[in-house]
């Protein structure tokens, strides 16, 4: 076999891939009778590949890191996604679903476009563990090998501090809806049943977190709900860290001026207990009641990422190479997105960013030829204040070969306000950034 | 084409038996793809769209005047355009950044993107 094609190396395992599948051709029938969906074959089939990269999280980063190695290889690498939910429903957004302007439903997808469009096979199943060494990935119902893995799990929470949250009847009451879904909705839920005069009281955990500006923006989302319609509720912030994390200067005057004696926002506040039949909860300095409670947990690498061995910071991050995102831990093993240390913010318009440089750097050394050795690139994050208006964080971020980081380039900032001009270019965001990672 | 590309790269690797590093540079003149520009154009992509076709009313990339998108990016880094947000990542932008990502956008074809059909979210979802 490895005469017949000049291409095989001692290193590589380019023309074992097509081995392995044959190799392991129970495991592969297996597959493809369990999961009828790997629609990618036939397509696949028609010529050689190079090799398959598995990815992990269907999400900003794994979905878009899935499409553009098969755009960018022209087809000539098998991608094949396991994802266990069966929809995609963007975080980005999500805050309008509490304030009321967006139904839930706005801004749930399927993938269907993107196996369709691309040839991306589709595995819907969940993790159960990943064999490093032997390059396989376990789950429920199946294995499958993989020449390269990208793993994009999100974040998962921490509950070691606050274990009574765990559960999913305590999140029933006291949901941290920071995963887009039936929390969201519950929330929603909880805010419309509430009494005008009762309070909602959210959590911030400390830094780092998904989506730094989110928090606050959910604040506002909640704030503007209660003032058109609630007007003697409050929107009470107990943030762990000691000021805003993010647009602290826009996010400090849209609370003082548009939502004055609605939200009261304490920094410096670590949640320490909750009492969830009675929503009370206890910081280090206070004690507070609530009507409807939102506590958004500390938070860590998506479990794949842990399963690998791969959170080497804190024990809750995954370090990584920034010109491939290959773990610095694990060979063949890329992460991307939130689960990623890096000082770069976790947001959606990021978790792509990486996704993209990864998926070039993947196509380029399964081609034994080097990546991009200067990566550059953007990320705008909009958060809305009210239903109409929002502002901006914007960045070109550009690596740094002597510190092998990415670094934020001149010019980047925020709004000098929110406005509904901006508000129309958030929504444009959603809509573009959507089609790009979804079609 | 990118298959021929492919085998006569790896053909390169076989028969010259260097090591992967060694043969990069020779290989960057087979491969077809500027990476960091092709990579730096896609990050556009959250409100351009994907290869620059933009929905919702922004501007559409693809197919864009060379001539046209260096004048609109250099007047937002130099502060002469206002805008909302371009200024911010027209300044973190090099020229000749610019000027390269005003060569691969005006090449992309334009194409009528599409958008994902919303959905009702079922039962099982987290």
């Amino acid at each position: 076999m490895t005469k017949s094609k000049p291409y095989m190396t001692n290193q590589n395992t380019i023309g074992n891939s097509r081995r392995d599948f044959i190799k392991t051709a129970g495991v592969a029938g297996l597959l493809i009778s369990s999961y009828p969906l790997i629609s990618g074959c036939a397509v696949n089939n028609q010529k050689p590949t190079i090799g398959r990269v598995v990815v992990i999280g269907g999400g900003y980063a794994g979905a878009t890191a899935a499409k553009y190695i098969r755009m960018w290889s022209a087809n000539s690498i098998e991608v094949v996604v396991i994802e266990k939910s069966s929809q995609f429903v963007s975080c980005p957004l999500s805050n309008l679903v509490l304030g009321g302007s967006k139904s839930i439903n706005d801004l749930t997808f399927g993938y269907d476009l993107l196996q369709k469009n691309h040839g991306v096979q589709w595995v819907h199943d969940e993790v159960t563990a990943i064999d490093v060494a032997n390059k396989k990935v376990t789950m429920k119902r199946g294995e499958i090998r993989y020449d390269r893995l990208i793993i994009a799990p999100g974040v998962d929470f921490i509950y070691d501090t606050l274990p009574n949250l765990q559960s999913a009847e305590a999140q029933q009451t006291a949901p941290h809806a920071w995963h887009a879904g039936w929390q969201t909705v519950n929330l929603r839920k909880q805010l419309e049943s509430i009494p005008n005069g009762g309070s909602f009281v959210m959590s911030i955990p400390k830094e780092p977190y998904r989506c730094p500006p989110g928090p606050y923006e959910r604040a506002c989302q909640v704030a503007s709900y209660f003032k058109k319609h609630k007007p003697n509720s409050k929107v009470i912030v107990l943030d762990a860290n000691p000021e805003i994390t993010s647009k602290k200067g826009l996010f400090s005057k849209v609370f003082a001026e548009n939502y004055a004696g609605i939200i009261d926002y304490r920094p410096n506040n670590v949640v320490m207990e909750v009492d969830i039949a009675n929503k009370i909860v206890k910081t280090d300095f206070e004690t507070v009641s609530a009507d409807v409670l939102n506590i958004i947990p500390p938070q860590r690498a998506g479990k794949p990422a842990l399963m690998a061995g791969l959170n080497n910071i804190d024990k809750r991050w995954c370090e990584v190479d920034f010109l491939t995102y290959e773990s610095k831990l694990a060979p063949n093993i890329h992460v991307i997105g939130d689960s990623v240390s890096a000082a770069l913010p976790k947001s959606a318009h990021m978790a792509t960013s990486q996704a993209r440089v990864c998926a070039s750097a993947i196509v380029e050394l399964m081609q034994h030829r080097t990546p991009d050795p200067s990566p550059v690139f953007a990320n705008t994050c909009y958060s809305y204040v009210d239903d109409k208006q929002a502002m901006h964080v914007a960045n070109v971020y550009r690596y740094d070969a002597e510190k092998r980081i990415m670094r934020s380039a001149e010019g980047g900032g925020v709004s000098l306000k929110p406005s509904e001009l901006e508000g129309q270019y958030a929504g444009a965001w959603a809509i573009n950034i959507w089609s790009d990672v979804l079609t | 084409m990118i298959n021929k590309k492919l085998v006569s790269s790896f053909i390169l690797i076989s028969s010259a038996a260097l090591p992967i590093l060694s043969i990069a540079a020779e290989d960057i003149v087979l491969s077809a793809p500027n990476l960091h520009i092709r990579t730096l154009a896609a990050s556009c992509a959250a409100c351009h769209g994907s290869n620059g076709n933009a929905l919702a009313g922004n501007a559409v990339l693809a197919g864009m005047d060379k001539n046209h998108f260096i004048t609109q990016m250099l007047a937002f880094k130099n502060g002469d355009k206002p805008a909302t947000v371009m200024h911010r990542h027209a300044k973190g932008l090099q020229v000749n950044e610019i000027n390269q990502l005003a060569e691969y956008f005006s090449a992309q074809k334009p194409i009528l993107a599409i958008s994902p059909k919303a959905q009702k979210l079922q039962a099982d979802h987290d």
